[in-house]
């Protein structure tokens, strides 16, 4: 299995993701150029964190119009597994890849701190090793990460088990105090309707290695280990 | 040399350009040169300068430039190690660190800038010390701010604080850099002269370490980045005057950062360097493509000549003058091996960046520019910037300082609340220069790149660990500009001593500092006596602890009409750890280790924090620094530590040992421990003194083997005691003393400590800020 990360100008998790792929998850992973149209025939797409053109207009708003997201839409939409972290998840809804969009933090401040998540759906490639209900923690760095959608939209994501990760405290349970930035529902991550598309504002490429805290991050990459094995 | 490249001759002669103002003695004060050093310009060019000349001039020999105040004292510093591949002198130090790696790293102010316009004078600070660390071939791993304020129960430093720290966020979270450490106090001393100093630090293999040295004859110089505009101009001789009302109409000169065009420059910068293609790059900072073109050709030894109209612009109409003296942001100057400009071109475009040839570096001795085919200036020579002029101001103690020093500061009554220690305590805890500052570090991304060990508040500095390595290193910045104050000299080794110590408590050996000394103006004579002082005792304290100077930055003039502020020459030190998994954090993590106290407790409460946040009272003499017993503390420590000895290591500073053991319980607030504590043996000091005073050399150490712990603190030749056990949360902080009792639960400590910045912080959200950078309207 191979693995891509893309760098658009001002993508500055690319180098993390490359690097947690290569020496966490021991998959071959390559960069992709955001000006290419090649795919250079990897398995798995990694939308990094970072600052996408500056995040100027709108998170994620000028990167969908990327060359290479074209290529991305149709890896997408053939099945193929996209997991967008942070800007990433930002860039996915701006494409159109995720429902609902991530909009300016509540209280108007950038927020970097460990957070608790809780695994809501593991009907998704990056979920399915994960128990349901297992609570995970690692580091959330963004200015833009409150997700919202309409009500109905919301409903529909809740009820065919879309919401995959939820900010909770360390018991559990998602209080508002758990909830870094405001997101509807305290949701940190979603997925589009089949479980191959995931969004998640927190980064688990930030939590393989002990030597940092925390190994919780893994869980997602391993699950894609699981679909080689599959 | 092809004939079309031979640059036009001095033969063709400088004349005034047509609609420049005529050189007169208001324009050379407007322009900061003393009639002396007019003087000194005549005689170098041997006739009357052009406008343009003037402003090169002013602008190199700005004190932000020229260091014409500070240079022979700053000679003084030591310089070398084994381990030093570039000491002071180019756009940041390096160290070896081993294994072929070595450490980029270089601390500078921007403080001016952020008086007048915290939000874009910060960014910018951070953009511009990212450019001096990445021009060594360095990709920078980690940021450090050292930063101080005024009394944060005003609304104009909240609005400061506010504005600053979402400044440094915003910049260096976009470029993707981790702000990992830093220190920040607050006191009426920098109230209107808000100090930003920023620090970065950077990793680069040893064979790609590259200068700011200009060489080759016929090699193109490139300017690089974003386009020149006419933002910024003399911001470096603005940073080199005092503050005043005025200032405030000097916005303008405050440059606006563009946090995304760094990225690319820095991504472009990198490919650039390891490509091949040039032999020399420099940040276009202070004082933009004259000090950048100038200094380069000094270093180089060689003559250039530079086109202003070849400059890409990005407003019409600009003329030599200003292109030479924009300060905009996010620009490089590059000198390409002729013949390669082509590659440079392409690696630029790849990052949607321009670069264009704007000169040439010539034989001939001088330093020339042309609009077109006409020249606009030249001067004689390679030493443009050295050739400046240098004072030997005159130094003398102030009276003020020698009566605070002196005062008899054990002869102030307790209050009475003091009866409970727990209350001082608590109170210290709430002071925004020891309260968690927690507020502002989760306004930093602090974990990108995936390297740091220990984080902001973690430990007593930051860790961060070396890929492919086991190494990791340790970074802090630290100045008591207080104990300055009252003794300069004195002062300057504990700032030293103290961020050596505060990197020898992650379990790193500290190797090298940078350091940015921000003082008032150099010709006062107790300003200068500051200045000369301050920097003995760093170099005292930088010789005993091995600990070289390898670079920084001086800024003067940080004073305004009412008073300058504390001296405060800001030490950012580097360490090394040759096992990262050895990074000791400062809280307790396990009830039932023993707490052992490293060093003694003195009868010294002269320049505490506890005087001044309790009692108002600046004065004392501060505490003194045995350099000897420092190092012996360090390698104790460290010796500890490296054998799995130490479970948690915090320094007491600010506040003294109560404070330290406070913090050591719950300054991690999701996992709190208890402590109690037993200080009967120090029966013969005032209590305050032994809970509060702030006696150097002293480390709290938990262990689960204190014997083994005293055991290698006596072979160091260090005090050493059991004073006490870690105990659950529930059992709270309990202090026994033969002259009373200190008793508090942790929840209460932990209250006063957590939540006194983000209850002072949630204020600045409702207020409205009109003020002007003096302060009053």
């Amino acid at each position: 299995m191979k693995v891509g990360v893309v760098t658009f100008p001002g993508s500055n998790c690319d180098e993390d993701a490359l690097l947690a792929i290569r020496e966490h998850v021991h998959l071959e992973a390559v960069p992709l150029w955001h000006k290419d149209h090649d795919l250079q025939g990897v398995d798995v797409v990694i939308l990094p964190g970072g600052f996408s053109y500056g995040d100027y207009l709108r998170a994620g708003a000028i990167a969908r119009f990327a060359p290479i997201m074209q290529e991305i839409a149709a890896h997408a939409k053939r099945g193929g597994p996209v997991i967008g972290i942070c800007n990433g998840f930002q860039i996915a809804c701006e494409a159109g890849l995720l429902p609902g969009g991530l909009l300016r933090n509540d209280h108007l401040q950038f927020r970097s701190m460990p957070v608790t998540l809780r695994v809501e759906s593991t009907a998704t490639v990056f979920t399915r090793e994960a128990s349901a209900g297992a609570l995970l923690t690692m580091p959330i760095a963004h200015g833009d990460g409150r997700y919202s959608a309409d009500a109905a939209t919301l409903d529909r994501l809740e009820g065919e088990g879309q919401v995959v990760f939820r900010y909770v405290d360390a018991t559990g349970h998602p209080t508002s105090a758990a909830n870094p930035n405001g997101s509807l529902r305290n949701i940190a991550g979603v997925s589009n309707a089949s479980g191959t598309v995931v969004g998640l504002m927190p980064h688990p490429e930030r939590a393989l290695d002990p030597l940092l805290g925390s190994t919780d991050g893994l869980v997602l990459f391993r699950s894609l280990l699981a679909l080689t094995k599959a | 040399m092809t004939a079309q490249r031979t640059p036009p001759s001095a033969s063709h002669g400088v004349r005034p350009r047509p609609g420049d103002p005529t050189i007169t003695p208001a324009l050379v004060a407007e322009h900061g040169l003393t009639m002396d050093e007019y003087g000194r310009l005549e005689r170098m060019l041997e006739r009357t300068p052009t406008f343009t000349e003037l402003g090169i001039i002013s602008a190199l020999w700005s004190e932000h430039c020229s260091y014409k105040h500070s240079r022979p004292v700053l000679k003084t510093l030591p310089t070398q190690a084994p381990w030093v591949l570039q000491g002071p002198g180019e756009n940041a130090g390096v160290i070896s660190i081993g294994d072929g790696l070595a450490i980029a790293f270089k601390i500078e102010s921007h403080n001016h800038p952020s008086a007048v316009e915290p939000y874009q004078g910060a960014a910018t600070g951070v953009g511009g010390i990212l450019r001096d660390v990445f021009t060594m071939g360095a990709r920078p791993i980690a940021m450090l701010n050292s930063l101080r304020f005024g009394s944060l129960e005003t609304p104009r430093v909240r609005y400061l604080v506010a504005g600053v720290v979402k400044g440094i966020g915003d910049y260096g979270n976009c470029v993707g850099i981790p702000t990992v450490a830093g220190d920040v106090m607050f006191d009426p001393a920098y109230e209107g002269n808000p100090l930003v100093n920023a620090m970065c630090v950077g990793l680069l293999r040893e064979e790609e370490l590259i200068r700011a040295k200009a060489e080759g004859v016929g090699n193109s110089i490139i300017a690089v980045g974003a386009r020149t505009g006419r933002d910024g101009i003399h911001g470096a001789s603005f940073a080199s005057e005092d503050l005043s009302e005025e200032n405030e109409a000097k916005r303008p000169r405050v440059q606006v950062g563009d946090p995304f065009t760094e990225k690319l420059l820095l991504e472009a910068s990198l490919e650039l360097i390891r490509s091949g293609h040039i032999v020399a790059i420099q940040d276009m900072g202070a004082a933009g493509l004259t000090s950048s073109s100038a200094e380069m050709a000094e270093r180089g030894d060689v003559g250039v000549t530079i086109d202003t109209t070849k400059v890409p612009v990005r407003e019409t109409g600009m003329t030599p003058y200003e292109i030479l003296l924009s300060e905009s942001q996010e620009r490089m100057l590059v000198v390409a091996t002729r013949g390669h400009e082509a590659e440079v071109q392409a690696i630029l475009a790849k990052w949607d960046l321009v670069a264009e040839v704007i000169g040439e570096v010539i034989a001939e001795p001088v330093y020339r520019v042309t609009e077109g085919d006409r020249i606009v200036a030249e001067f004689p020579g390679t030493r443009l910037v050295t050739d400046c002029p240098q004072y030997h101001p005159e130094a003398r103690e102030s009276e003020e300082a020698i009566a605070r020093r002196t005062r008899d500061v054990a002869a102030i009554a307790p209050k009475g609340e003091e009866a409970d220690p727990a209350w001082t305590l608590e109170r210290l805890l709430q002071s925004p220069t020891i309260a968690s500052k927690h507020w502002i570090h989760r306004q930093y991304d602090s974990t990108v790149r995936t390297g740091t060990v220990s984080g902001p508040g973690a430990g007593d500095a930051a860790v961060i660990r070396i890929r492919g390595t086991t190494k990791a290193i340790a970074v802090k910045t630290d100045c008591n500009g207080r104990y300055v104050y009252l003794d300069p000299r004195v002062g300057g080794r504990i700032a030293v001593a103290e961020a050596a110590r505060n990197v020898a408590c992650t379990g790193a050996t500290p190797r090298a500092i940078t350091n940015c000394l921000n003082f008032g103006n150099p010709k006062k004579p107790e300003v200068f006596f500051q200045f000369r002082e301050a920097v003995y005792g760093m170099g005292d304290a930088c010789r005993a602890l091995e600990t070289p100077v390898t670079g920084g930055n001086v800024s003067l003039y940080n004073e305004n009409p009412q008073g300058a502020v504390y001296p405060t020459p800001t030490i950012g030190m580097v360490g090394v750890l040759d096992d990262a998994a050895h990074a000791t954090r400062m809280t307790f993590t396990t009830p039932g280790d023993a707490i052992v106290l490293l060093g003694e407790n003195t009868d010294e409460l002269g320049g505490s924090e506890y005087l001044s946040w309790v009692h108002g009272v600046v004065a004392g003499a501060p505490p003194h620094c045995d350099l000897d017993r420092e190092r012996a503390l360090i390698g104790t420590i460290l010796e500890a530590i490296r054998a799995g000895q130490v479970r948690s290591a915090h320094d007491c500073s600010e506040g003294g040992l109560a404070v330290a053991i406070a913090e050591s319980c719950m300054g991690d607030r999701a996992r709190p421990t208890g402590a109690r504590l037993d200080l009967t043996a120090w029966g013969a000091l005032p209590l305050r003194a032994l809970l509060f005073g702030e006696a150097q050399g002293r480390i709290v150490v938990s262990t689960a083997h204190a014997e083994a712990v005293l055991a290698i603190a006596q072979r160091h030749g260090v005090p050493a005691r059991v004073i006490g056990q870690v105990t659950a949360a529930d059992q709270g902080l309990t202090i026994a003393a033969a002259q009373g009792r200190c008793t508090s639960t942790i929840d209460r400590l932990a209250t006063a400590y957590h939540e006194a910045i983000p209850r002072a912080m949630a204020r600045a959200a409702a207020e409205t800020v009109t003020e002007t950078a003096g302060g009053t309207r």
